[in-house]
């Protein structure tokens, strides 16, 4: 028997229906920042003209080292495995100075951002860096925002693509500046421009400059903003360097909200008003096209745009500046908590005024006692500690090494006169890029004498050789001793490096085997 | 959409879908990452085109570049030889002692022989050529046929006691077992350990010496220092092939053995014998 009133239908829907489907992507949403003006952008453009500076001349300039290493005065060379840098020259070996800035530069990052915020990202990062440069390019060709905005959204007409076509060419030069600046730190800079023209340099060379021309071009250009908030890691991190002391770009709306576009009529009707008028200024010039009044967000690179901007709008209202400031979350909850009569009322800005209208005394506001904390301290000692170990390690170093490595297979071997002989490399590191005479001496091991395998330097316990500027000699070195003062198995003696010159020395432990039955 | 639902706490519309009053929400790819997304498999195909790749029956796809790593090895090999060219030339056309003269050259020498050695060498010197009782160590200063770099060549290209060698070198010790009593036997080795050691019965030494100069001198000579045209060992010395004292002394001049080496000429080519010629001399011992 069938019963079709038992059938019920199921309440449940497809994951993927035609009727909801949507697309697998969110196509980005175009961001035309308008040019800013005020002290953060005009410390930005220092910063950008120093960093880009220091990115486009450092490898032109030129250091003195003598005849025998380059005159660049920072360069990478990868051949020979040397790093200049200026005064200090760095072996493979040596590696670990480097890694050790790089630690600094770590802890030097944690410092700055709990104590100004993600000021790395908003002034100094190559990405921010090079957005404001590739801007200035958009807008010196298409216009500031409206201009740019009225041409994205017009049809293709010849003025348009030729805007466009110069724009893009313009950001790929700038693209190939940029791959070509990097090269010249690894090679001779002069000798290497020559190259490049001539179509004579490495092919590495030149799959650099257009690997670099590509990034350069796709990240400043291109992607933008989408950089920093989907690829880089760092506004993650930074995140979690941030305290409620830490300064932060801060729309402060316990003096700016309620927000009204229509101000005197709204306060004729008897309701508060906050000093943001809603002008949107902030979110115009905003590169990251957000709105900082929405609070501290990922996206925020803290450029500190959004502030010259309002700051040039309270400034036509006759306010006081910073309704967008540096401050920190302590202070705004201090004067959230004013504003809000200790959170028990929505926003009323005239609770941080006075009668005559100015800020009340109980308004807290920044001051640079709070970069000074247990926090900041702790960074700061960790990396002036780092930073003195590198340097005191770096004045004390030993330009004048020597390595030996004992022979193994055999270990010793006995002589027809009965005597024993070891067999040794020693390795003499000249670290200095003038050509030097080392003397190396045996010391302890009574009765041995040594000799050098292919040199015509007589047995003895001593000799000198010449070893070449910033080069390892190895040298084969047998040592022999009498049967007769052969005391233990394994005796312990020492080689001696010594340059008479400049009285550098280094002194290696080596043992001396011999066969049991010897005595 | 009209019915599109904002999730309160993200801000972020929902795809619709909803279990037991959860709701997904739709986050979106960024567009850039879809078209790396679709980029990546375009290059895999393009990649898998160009470049030996897919999975046939019996073999794989060769790719349309006509790539092979085998073809690259064989390439490698040849650049490898092509650079060699110039010193294994210049080995060629020199002498053993001339080439000791070129400190490139040496070097050049000396790393090709000791690989050389390795493959072909220290199955019976070891390793580290400091070979073992009945095989010479070849770093010592003893030399039984001559340690200069020629004599070196020659022992190495002709071998010793090989038979299928005309130019092998060539030497037999009688064993005096059949020729001497055992007393003479003992006496004589004890004669032969008293010139580089101690010995158990010193009154053994004078008759020994009697027997050395009637049955040894021959060959070892009046002060029993060896003679390297028959590479009779020199035995005053601290090195002994067959083992020091008395006994391993007598059981060498009772019944002697005596060791053979192959002649490598034939074998290595006359380049690989310098070689290691060089190699050997370097060893420390060279004369």
């Amino acid at each position: 028997m069938r019963d079709k009133t038992q059938l019920t239908r199921l309440e449940t829907e497809t994951v993927n229906a035609a009727k909801t489907r949507k697309p697998l992507y969110a196509a980005r949403q175009k961001i035309f920042p308008k040019r800013a003006s005020g002290n953060f952008r005009r410390f930005k453009w220092l910063v950008m003209t120093i960093t880009l500076g220091i990115y486009y001349l450092t490898a032109w300039l030129h250091w003195d080292r003598g005849p025998f290493a380059p005159d660049q005065a920072v360069l990478l060379d990868l051949t020979n495995r040397r790093f200049y840098f200026f005064f200090i020259e760095i072996w493979p070996q040596e590696f670990f100075y480097v890694a050790g800035l790089l630690v600094m530069a770590g802890v030097g990052l944690f410092l700055i951002t709990s104590a100004v915020g993600r000021a790395w990202c908003g002034y100094a990062c190559p990405q921010t860096v090079w957005v404001d440069l590739f801007l200035v390019v958009e807008r010196a060709i298409e216009g500031d925002r409206n201009a740019r905005m009225k041409l994205d959204a017009g049809p293709w007409t010849a003025r348009k693509l030729m805007l466009r076509v110069s724009k893009h060419a313009i950001w790929l030069v700038i693209g190939a500046a940029t791959g070509g600046a990097w090269i010249f730190y690894f090679a001779d800079a002069p000798t290497l421009v020559g190259e490049l023209f001539t179509g004579t340099a490495a092919p590495v060379a030149y799959i650099t400059i257009a690997v670099l021309t590509a990034t350069t071009y796709t990240f400043g250009g291109l992607m933008r903003e989408q950089v920093c908030t989907y690829m880089c890691p760092w506004p993650r991190i930074q995140a979690a360097m941030l305290d409620e002391n830490s300064l932060t770009v801060t729309y402060n709306d316990w003096r700016g909200e309620p927000r009204s576009r229509h101000a005197k009529k709204v306060q004729a009707s008897g309701q508060s008003v906050g000093d943001c008028v809603d002008c949107n200024a902030c979110v115009a010039v905003c590169p990251m096209g957000i709105d900082i009044r929405d609070g501290q967000q990922l996206e925020c690179i803290t450029c500190a745009l959004c502030i010259d901007a309002c700051d040039g709008v309270m400034d036509k209202l006759g306010k006081e500046r910073g309704l967008i400031s540096y401050a920190t979350l302590s202070d705004y909850n201090a004067n959230m908590m004013l504003a809000t009569a200790g959170g028990s009322s929505s926003i009323n800005p005239s609770l941080v005024r006075t009668a005559v209208g100015t800020f009340s005394d109980q308004v807290a506001h920044f001051h640079i006692r709070k970069i000074f904390r247990p926090r900041t301290y702790v960074y700061m000692g960790l990396w002036s500690l780092i930073g003195l170990g590198l340097l005191y390690s770096l004045l004390t170093r030993d330009r004048l090494e020597l390595n030996v490595l004992h022979d193994r297979n055999p270990q010793f071997v006995t002589l027809s006169d009965g005597s024993i002989r070891n067999g040794y490399s020693v390795k003499l590191l000249n670290m200095i890029p003038e050509p030097r005479t080392i003397v190396v001496t045996m010391q302890g091991l009574e009765g041995a004498d040594m000799v050098v395998v292919g040199d015509d330097i007589p047995a003895g316990r001593s000799f000198a050789i010449p070893v070449e500027p910033d080069r390892l000699k190895t040298l084969k070195v047998f040592v022999r001793q009498p049967a007769d003062q052969i005391h233990a198995p394994a005796q312990t003696f020492k080689f001696r490096a010594e340059d008479k010159a400049s009285f550098e020395s280094n002194e290696y432990a080596a043992t001396f085997n011999a066969p049991e039955a010897a005595k | 959409m009209s019915d599109e639902h904002i999730d309160e706490v993200s801000g972020v519309s929902t795809t619709g879908h909803e279990w037991d009053g959860i709701r997904e929400l739709n986050n979106p790819l960024p567009r850039w990452w879809v078209i790396t997304f679709y980029v990546t498999i375009a290059w895999a195909l393009v990649y898998t085109t160009a470049y030996p790749a897919w999975p046939m029956l019996t073999s794989a796809t060769k790719g349309m570049l006509g790539y092979s790593s085998r073809k690259d090895v064989k390439n490698d090999l040849a650049a490898a030889e092509a650079a060699k060219g110039k010193y294994v030339a210049a080995i060629q056309a020199k002498s053993v002692s001339e080439i000791l003269t070129d400190d490139a050259l040496r070097e050049f020498a000396v790393a090709a022989g000791a690989a050389a050695f390795k493959v072909n060498c220290t199955q019976c010197h070891g390793s580290g050529a400091q070979g073992s009782k009945g095989f010479p160590n070849l770093n010592d200063d003893d030399w039984l046929w001559g340690g200069s770099p020629d004599q070196i060549k020659q022992t190495i290209t002709h071998g010793l006691r090989f038979a299928s060698d005309p130019d092998t070198r060539l030497s037999e010790m009688p064993a005096f077992g059949d020729i001497i009593t055992a007393d003479q036997i003992a006496q004589v080795s004890a004669y032969v350990a008293s010139l580089s050691g101690k010995v158990r019965d010193a009154s053994l030494i004078q008759p020994g010496a009697k027997v050395f100069a009637e049955n040894c001198v021959a060959c070892h000579g009046d002060n029993a220092k060896g003679n390297r045209e028959f590479g009779a060992p020199d035995l005053t010395d601290a090195i002994w092939l067959y083992g020091s004292g008395e006994t391993a002394i007598a059981a060498q001049v009772r019944a002697p053995k005596q060791g053979v080496m192959p002649a490598w000429v034939g074998r290595l080519g006359e380049i690989k014998v310098k070689e290691l010629a060089v190699y050997v001399h370097s060893l420390g011992g060279g004369e």
